[in-house]
C-alpha cells in the first residue's frame, strides 16, 4: 500500500520522512467518518468502523499526553451505550415497540394518566433492547470519532487555523487546554497530601479539603499562564479602533444565529423552507466577512507552518470515500446498513459498505508517520508499526479496548 | 533603559502602598540585582517593568516607568514584548506550547517576525543556551534547569534589550542553578542584554551583579554598587557576612576575592579548635528512630529509589541533598507510609507506618510535603489549628495552636493561610503535622521561598525539635541551611545512597555542595558564620 511513497523515497520500501499530517485533514477525515456513521445502525459495520478508527489512532498518534485521549473517548462512548440500553429497559423510551420476545420482566410501576406514553418497567423485548443497542452503538461510533480526530491532531497547532478573529478565545481555549493535564496531577498531589492528614480521600468529606487546594491551584496556573501569554506578545492588535471590534463580533454573532437556523431548518423537515438553505447561506456569507474583518487586526506569523500535500489529500480522501458511499447506500439500499430489529434480523455484512469503510484505514498508511520523541533520542530509527499497519490491526485494536 | 520616575504602587484593598516613590535608573547591559525580604514588593518592581503590574494584577501605579522610551502606562505588556522579555520562577507554569522549538518559536509568532529570521533566531538561541539537543523534547519532561532555560530562551528570541527574571532559580539544585546563571551572565556579556533580577540566594549571583537595588519594608527603593548596597543590606550571604565580620573593605563579592582576603583571617582561626555550630542543646545521637531497609519505588519502568537503606536517630537532624529528580521526594513519601513503596521495610518503633492507616502512619512520621499549602483547605488559622487537632485526636499533649505559637509566635488566628507569608505558612503546617506528636519529622524542600531571616527561624525551629528529641529528616538544595542545621548528610544520586555522614566531612569537601564560608576558609573545617564568630570571638 505504500508503493507511491516508496518509490519516490531512495531508501527502500517503508522509509519516510516522519512528520504531522495537518491537523485539519485529521479532522476534515474523522468527521466524515461522523458523517458515514450517521447513516448506520448495523452493528457489524459500527464495529469494524470502531476498529478501522483504532487502527488509524494506534499507528499515527504521537507520544504527547493528548494523544493519549482515544481511551477516555471509548470509555465515554462504552457508558453511552450502557445508559441508552438501561434507559429502555427501565423507562420503555419506545412503547410503540410490539416485540414478540420478552427478554425478563421488570415489576411495573403505574403512572397518573397525565403521564402518559411514559413506562416504567415492564416487559423488556429483544427487540427493544437490540433497538437501543444499536442507536447506542451509533452515538458511541460518533464519540469515538471526535475522539480520533482529538488524539490524532495537535489541539494546539488545530487552533493556529482558527481565524485571527478568533483569536481572543485561543486564550481560553490554551489556557484550559495546559491546565487540564496538570489539574489532573494536581489533584493527585493533593489527595495524598490529604493522607498525610490522616484525612480522607474519598467522599463528600474529602471534596472540601481536595477541591480547594487544586482551585486554588488551578486558578493560580491559570492567572500565570495568561500573563505569560500577554508578556509574550499574545493577541497584539495592530491599531484597530473599538468600532470595528464591535462590528466583527456583530457579524460572527449574527453568522452564528443564521447557521444554526439554517441547519435546523435542513434537519427537520417540518420547518418553513426559508429557514433552511437561504438560512445557512446567509449565515456563512455574514460568518465571514466577520471573519475576514477580524482576520485583518491581529499580525501574527506562523513558525514551521503545516504544509498541505499529497498526504493530507489523501488522507481527507480516504474519509470522504465512506461518507459519499454509504450515504449513496442509505438511499438505496437501506437494509443492509440498518438491520431491522422488528422483526428479528441477523445483521448482515454487506460488502460494499464494509469495503468503503475500510478504505478509510488506508489512512494509517497515507499519513506519514508521526514524530515520536522515542524515535528522536535513537536518530533516525525507522518507526516500527510502520509498513505492518494492516498485520497489526487486530492487536491494535485489541490493546485499544483492553486500555 | 529603564527608568523608574516617583512610582509609587498601591493594590486594591491594600492600606499602604507596595512601592512608594521610586526613582530607579538601570542602564543599558546592566545586571541589576533586585533584593529584599520576602514579600516586600520584589515581584511587584519587576512586574512594574513589563507594565504587568498593573495592567494585569490590577492596583494603581502612580508616576512613570519607562522602558526603551516606551511608557508602561500607555503600553500594555503585549506591547512591550518586543523590549521586555519576563522569565518567572515556576517556567512550566508559563509555557504555551508543547515542545522546545514551538515554544522559542511562540514569541516571534505573535511579534509577526518572518519565517526564515524565526527559524534562524530558533537555531542562534538552541545553540546559545546549549539547548540544542533538547529542540524536539516535550516540555514537560525536561528537568528543573532545562526548563528554565528553555523558557530564558523563548523570551530571548524576540530579541528583547531587557530580561526579567523573577528567582529563575528558586527550583534548581545548585548545579542547575549554576547553568541557569552561567547562561544569563553569558547574556549579559555577550550581547549587552539588560537584566533585571530578583534572587533569594544571593550567594549564587551577587559576584555577577553590576547594581543591586534593595527594596526595603515601607516600599522605598535603594540602588548602587554591590559592595557599597551589601555593606549595610538587610540580607546578605555568608561571603559579604564574612566580609562586614573581618572588615574587608572593599566587600568581596566572590569566593575568589574573599579568598584573596582571607589569608590572615584563615591563619588566625587555624589556630583553634573547630566549634560546634550553635545550639540550644548538645546534641548526642540517640536510639534509632526509624529504620528503613532495601527500599524501593518505581514509577512505571523508572526506578526512582533502588534499595536504600536509612537509619535516623532521635535528636539528630539529617539532610538529605542530591539532584533533581535523585529520589530524594520519592524516598521521603515511601519512608513516611503514603507513597508508593514497591519494596522494603520500614520500622518506627516495632511499626511499619506502610501498613498502617493514614491517621495512625502520622503518628509515627509526620511529613510536610514539598508544597505546604496542599494541605490547607479551611478559611482561617484557627479552623485549620482546630482541625488538627481532632484529627489527632489528643496525640499530642498540646494543641496545634499552642504548637504554631512556639514556632512562629504571633499569627493571628482570624487570617486566611493564603495571606499568610511563607513562613508563616510552613510554620502552620509544620504545627498541623507536629499535632500528631510524630517520633520522625520529614520536611520535604522547605527553604523555598524563604529569605535568610525566614530560613533562620526555621533552623530555630528545626533544632527544637531535634532538642525535644525527635528525629528530623530535610530534604534541600541548600548548602547554607543544610550546614547550619543538619548533623549529618545524605547525599542521593540516581536513586542511590552516595554518600553519608557528619556535614563537614560530606559537604565541607565537595566543590558543588560546600558552603561560601568553607570554600573562603578552607582547609579549617568552619562550615558557617556562626562557627566563625564562636571561633573568634574577640574580633571586630
Amino acid at each position: 500500500m505504500t508503493v507511491g511513497s516508496a518509490a519516490r523515497s531512495p531508501r527502500g520500501p517503508g522509509w519516510r520522512i516522519p512528520r504531522a499530517l495537518h491537523p485539519v485533514a485529521w479532522w476534515l477525515w474523522a468527521i466524515s467518518l461522523a458523517v458515514a456513521t450517521t447513516a448506520v445502525t448495523n452493528p457489524v459495520l459500527l464495529l469494524l468502523l470502531l476498529g478501522v478508527l483504532a487502527v488509524v489512532v494506534v499507528n499515527r498518534r504521537t507520544d504527547a499526553p493528548w494523544a493519549r485521549a482515544f481511551r477516555y473517548y471509548l470509555g465515554l462512548a462504552l457508558t453511552v451505550v450502557a445508559v441508552r440500553v438501561v434507559f429502555l429497559a427501565v423507562f420503555g423510551g419506545d412503547v410503540t415497540t410490539q416485540g414478540v420476545h420478552t427478554l425478563f420482566t421488570l415489576p411495573r410501576l403505574p403512572l397518573p394518566t397525565w403521564a402518559a406514553g411514559l413506562r416504567l418497567g415492564g416487559a423488556v423485548t429483544v427487540e427493544g433492547t437490540l433497538g437501543a443497542l444499536y442507536a447506542g452503538m451509533r452515538l458511541g461510533c460518533l464519540i469515538c470519532c471526535l475522539g480520533a480526530a482529538n488524539s490524532l491532531a495537535n489541539p494546539k497547532r488545530a487552533l493556529r487555523v482558527l481565524p485571527g478573529a478568533l483569536y481572543e478565545l485561543g486564550v481560553a481555549v490554551v489556557v484550559s487546554l495546559s491546565v487540564a493535564p496538570q489539574l489532573v496531577e494536581s489533584v493527585q498531589r493533593v489527595r495524598r497530601a490529604r493522607k498525610l492528614r490522616g484525612g480522607p480521600t474519598s467522599g463528600f468529606h474529602a471534596l472540601r479539603g481536595i477541591a480547594i487546594p487544586v482551585l486554588e491551584d488551578a486558578l493560580d496556573r491559570s492567572l500565570r499562564l495568561a500573563a505569560a501569554m500577554d508578556s509574550r506578545g499574545y493577541g497584539r492588535s495592530a491599531g484597530t479602533s473599538p468600532g470595528s471590534r464591535r462590528l466583527t463580533a456583530g457579524l460572527l454573532v449574527a453568522g452564528m444565529c443564521g447557521l444554526c437556523l439554517g441547519a435546523y431548518g435542513l434537519l427537520d423537515g417540518s420547518v418553513a423552507a426559508p429557514a433552511g438553505i437561504p438560512a445557512l447561506a446567509a449565515g456563512a456569507v455574514l460568518c465571514t466577512v466577520g471573519l475576514a474583518l477580524g482576520g485583518r487586526r491581529v499580525v501574527r506569523s506562523q513558525y514551521r507552518p503545516d504544509p498541505w500535500k499529497a498526504a493530507e489529500w489523501g488522507v481527507v480522501l480516504c474519509g470522504l470515500v465512506p461518507a459519499v458511499v454509504l450515504l449513496a447506500r442509505l438511499a438505496t439500499h437501506p437494509a443492509g446498513l440498518n438491520p431491522s430489529t422488528d422483526p428479528l434480523v441477523w445483521p448482515t455484512l454487506p460488502v460494499v459498505p464494509a469495503l468503503a469503510i475500510l478504505v478509510a484505514g488506508l489512512a494509517a498508511v497515507i499519513a506519514p508517520p508521526p514524530v515520536r520523541s522515542t524515535h528522536r533520542d535513537t536518530g533516525r530509527a525507522a518507526p516500527p508499526a510502520h509498513g505492518s499497519a494492516t498485520a497489526g490491526a487486530p492487536s491494535g485494536s485489541n490493546r485499544q479496548v483492553a486500555a | 533603559m529603564i527608568e523608574f520616575d516617583r512610582v509609587t504602587v498601591t493594590y486594591a484593598e491594600a492600606t499602604s502602598p507596595v512601592l512608594r516613590d521610586v526613582s530607579l535608573r538601570i542602564e543599558e547591559g546592566e545586571l541589576a540585582l533586585v533584593v529584599g525580604r520576602t514579600g516586600v514588593g520584589k515581584s511587584t518592581l519587576l512586574g512594574a517593568v513589563n507594565g504587568l503590574v498593573p495592567h494585569f494584577t490590577g492596583g494603581r501605579l502612580a508616576g512613570r516607568v519607562r522602558v526603551d522610551g516606551r511608557d508602561t502606562s500607555t503600553h500594555p505588556p503585549r506591547d512591550l514584548a518586543d523590549v521586555v522579555g519576563v522569565v518567572g520562577q515556576d517556567p512550566l507554569s508559563g509555557f504555551v506550547t508543547d515542545t522546545v522549538e514551538e515554544e522559542l518559536a511562540y514569541g516571534m509568532e505573535q511579534l509577526a517576525v518572518a519565517p526564515e529570521v524565526m527559524r534562524k533566531r530558533v537555531e542562534e538561541t538552541l545553540d546559545l543556551l546549549g539547548i540544542a539537543e533538547l529542540r524536539h523534547r516535550a516540555l514537560h519532561e525536561l528537568s528543573g534547569g532545562q526548563q528554565q532555560r528553555v523558557a530564558i530562551g523563548s523570551v530571548l528570541t524576540a530579541h528583547p534589550r531587557v530580561l526579567v527574571l523573577d528567582e529563575p532559580t528558586s527550583a534548581l539544585d545548585p548545579t542547575a542553578a549554576e547553568e541557569v546563571l552561567a547562561a544569563v551572565t553569558r547574556l549579559v556579556h555577550d550581547l549587552g542584554v539588560t537584566v533585571v533580577l530578583a534572587e533569594h540566594r544571593l550567594e549564587r549571583v551577587v559576584q555577577y551583579a553590576d547594581r543591586v537595588v534593595e527594596v526595603h519594608h515601607d516600599g522605598t527603593v535603594t540602588s548602587g554598587a554591590p559592595d557599597r548596597m551589601l555593606a549595610s543590606s538587610a540580607v546578605a550571604p555568608p561571603v559579604v557576612e564574612l566580609g562586614r565580620f573581618a572588615g574587608w573593605s572593599p566587600l568581596p563579592l566572590s569566593v575568589r576575592d574573599a579568598r584573596r582576603l582571607a589569608v590572615p583571617l584563615r591563619d588566625r582561626i587555624a589556630l583553634r579548635p573547630v566549634p560546634d555550630p550553635p545550639r540550644s542543646v548538645v546534641r548526642t545521637r540517640g536510639a534509632t528512630a526509624l529504620s528503613a531497609r532495601r527500599i524501593v519505588v518505581r514509577y512505571g519502568d523508572v526506578t526512582a529509589v533502588r534499595q536504600v537503606d536509612l537509619d535516623l536517630a532521635a535528636g539528630e537532624v539529617t539532610a538529605l541533598m542530591g539532584r533533581n529528580g535523585s529520589g530524594k521526594s520519592s524516598l521521603l513519601w515511601a519512608v513516611q507510609g503514603t507513597g508508593a513503596r514497591q519494596g522494603g521495610t520500614v520500622d518506627v518503633g516495632g511499626s511499619d507506618p506502610g501498613s498502617l492507616s493514614p491517621a495512625r502512619a502520622r503518628r509515627l512520621v509526620g511529613l510536610v510535603p514539598q508544597t505546604p499549602t496542599d494541605l490547607l483547605y479551611l478559611d482561617t488559622v484557627a479552623d485549620e489549628c482546630a482541625q488538627a487537632d481532632r484529627e489527632s485526636s489528643g496525640a499530642s499533649a498540646v494543641g496545634a495552636r499552642a504548637l504554631l505559637d512556639r514556632l512562629a509566635p504571633g499569627v493571628p488566628d482570624g487570617m486566611h493561610p493564603r495571606d499568610l507569608s511563607e513562613g508563616q505558612r510552613l510554620a502552620l503546617v509544620l504545627a498541623v503535622q507536629l499535632a500528631a506528636a510524630p517520633a520522625v519529622v520529614l520536611l520535604d524542600e522547605p527553604t523555598r521561598g524563604l529569605d535568610y531571616q525566614g530560613k533562620r527561624s526555621l533552623i530555630g525551629i528545626i533544632d527544637r525539635l531535634a532538642a525535644e528529641g525527635r528525629s528530623v529528616l530535610v530534604a534541600t538544595h541548600d548548602v547554607e541551611f543544610v550546614a547550619a542545621s543538619a548533623d549529618r548528610v545524605v547525599v542521593m544520586a540516581d536513586g542511590d545512597v552516595v554518600a553519608d555522614g557528619p556535614v563537614g566531612e560530606v559537604i565541607g569537601a565537595s566543590p558543588a555542595f560546600a558552603p561560601q564560608v568553607s570554600k573562603i576558609l578552607a582547609p579549617v573545617g568552619v562550615l558557617t558564620m556562626d562557627q566563625v564568630r564562636l571561633a573568634l570571638p574577640e574580633a571586630v
